[in-house]
């Protein structure tokens, strides 16, 4: 079990900014943290990892306490048996595979670095330097290094983000099998809905440094943003009389929209106005875009 | 006959004056890129205030401060029997300030150039901010080290005012090879200061060269 209760004040060039997150993490789950960029959710991981020191609060994992200002306790980063896949993937560029993972190793680990290469299915690679392999594959040697040190808790900072597609389906087998085999809290940030689906026990939505809502990911995107729904926002640019009836021209993002509406529902609405325009979805049209 | 002693002087001097550089220089290098330190400024103007100083100004100050009848030199004369004034010992010190900017500013510019996440993703693998340093920074800042390193022989090899000023001019313990030049000259030995000259440049021209070629990758393509 996480628990934290964690507050930290920046100042910006917009001004200053304050993040208090208040949670529980219960032992073994999957979680994600889901937001804008900017809401707080990496400096969340860095505060987990000792890599950011909050100005206020505590952090309790599995009763042993990590931070307690208040105590003036802060564990450093190199005692949190934490593993930490960052969004570049850090990899140590003047060693090999097999020489980074070797560095992370711990004495005490009982995982050999061969099987995880073999896991990783990095094994052919083990004497390539970083620089040299694909962005899949760097991804899986910064994923198989923050296990070779055998943590407890793995912290993932958008590890499938520049990947593309197909290469995420596997990677996110990866990391789900990873996860169960190593019995590992992991914490991870994305923005993917569909990889958030498949992976995680429980969703943290956050926003200007607040988590304003927390559940599973059907809770959180099925029932809410989904509901069986098209939601657009969009401009007004354009207001047609035909008859009885108007033709409304929408602008969403960069799609020009032809609305039909009732003279009752364009009471008020004026060319340059923001509308919402939005529709059950009983019967639309799917499309592979590959 | 040619003398060999100032140039082999030269060479002592710059030796030791490198290697006390890359010791002093790897703390006060890292410091200058992660301090947050009210005082950074001031100690980064201070390292880098022999690059727009004339010499003869740093040498002048070194002489009074070392000399045996201020209370800074007689105190390390009493104490430590060191004296600093005409002395090997005091150009070697001289030196390390006078070529202080050319070994930290690279070693500097190549610390702050690492992502952050490097150093970051060691911190967590459980190893100390020293371990870290030593076999991930610094493997990494290979080129900036050489830099440093031979920017600050080059440069104490061609020291001219700050010797002369404290160092003097006397044979086998402060006549280093660019003074025996200027001496040469005023006593119209045109040969020899030529020779000590085309010496100097030659030997200086190939270590700057080197470090071009290495730095620029011109060796690995040309064994290749």
């Amino acid at each position: 079990m996480i628990s934290l209760n964690l507050h930290k004040k920046f100042e910006t060039s917009d001004g200053s900014w304050s993040l208090h997150i208040e949670s529980e993490i219960p032992k073994g789950s999957f979680v994600t943290l889901y937001g804008p960029s900017g809401a707080g959710k990496t400096t969340t991981l860095r505060m987990l990892a000792g890599l950011l020191k909050p100005d206020d609060g505590m952090l309790t994992v599995n009763d042993v306490t990590w931070f307690d200002a208040a105590r003036k306790i802060n564990v450093g980063p190199q005692k949190r048996k934490i593993g930490y896949v960052f969004q570049d993937y850090a990899l140590f560029p003047h060693m090999s595979v097999r020489e980074n993972l070797e560095y992370a190793h711990s004495d005490s680990s009982n995982t050999s670095i061969d099987d995880l290469l073999i896991l990783m299915e990095l094994d052919t690679l083990a004497s390539r330097r970083p620089q040299t392999l694909s962005g899949g594959q760097q991804q899986r040697v910064a994923l198989a290094r923050a296990l070779a040190q055998q943590p407890e808790i793995l912290l993932l900072d958008e590890p499938l983000a520049a990947l593309d597609y197909k290469f995420r389906l596997k990677l996110q087998d990866h990391l789900y099998k990873i996860h169960r085999e190593f019995k590992l809290t992991t914490i991870m940030v994305s923005h993917d809905i569909s990889e958030i689906t498949r992976l995680s026990d429980l969703v943290m939505v956050m926003e200007e440094g607040r988590i304003i809502r927390q559940g599973t990911s059907d809770e959180i995107f099925v029932n809410q943003q989904i509901s069986g729904k098209f939601k657009f926002v969009g401009e007004v640019q354009q207001i047609e009389k035909q008859g009885i009836i108007y033709i409304v021209s929408v602008l969403v993002q960069n799609q020009m929209i032809k609305v039909v509406a009732q003279p009752t529902e364009m009471q008020g609405i004026d060319v340059g106005d923001k509308v919402m325009i939005a529709s059950k979805a009983f019967n639309p049209i799917i499309y592979k875009i590959d | 006959m040619i003398d060999w002693q100032p140039l082999l002087l030269t060479f002592e001097l710059a030796l030791a004056t490198t290697l006390v550089l890359l010791v002093v220089s790897l703390p006060l290098s890292y410091w200058l890129v992660h301090s947050r330190s009210r005082l950074k400024p001031v100690i980064a103007t201070l390292v880098s205030m022999p690059l727009v100083l004339p010499p003869t100004v740093l040498g002048f100050y070194f002489l009074l401060a070392f000399s045996p009848g201020n209370a800074f030199g007689s105190f390390i004369d009493r104490w430590f029997g060191i004296q600093l004034v005409f002395s090997f010992g005091g150009l070697v010190l001289a030196s390390v300030i006078y070529s202080l900017p050319f070994m930290v500013h690279p070693i500097q510019a190549g610390l702050a150039a690492l992502p952050t996440s490097l150093s970051e993703a060691s911190y967590v693998m459980g190893k100390s901010k020293w371990t870290t340093l030593l076999k991930i920074q610094l493997p990494n800042i290979k080129t900036s080290l050489l830099t440093g390193i031979v920017l600050a022989f080059a440069h104490t090899i061609g020291e001219f005012g700050v010797v002369l000023m404290i160092g003097g001019n006397i044979p086998g313990k402060t006549k280093v090879a660019s003074i025996a030049i200027y001496d040469e000259v005023e006593a119209l030995n045109y040969a020899s200061a030529n020779f000590y000259s085309a010496v100097l440049f030659v030997i200086t021209f190939a270590i700057l060269l080197m470090v071009y070629l290495i730095n620029g990758g011109y060796l690995k393509r040309f064994w290749k």
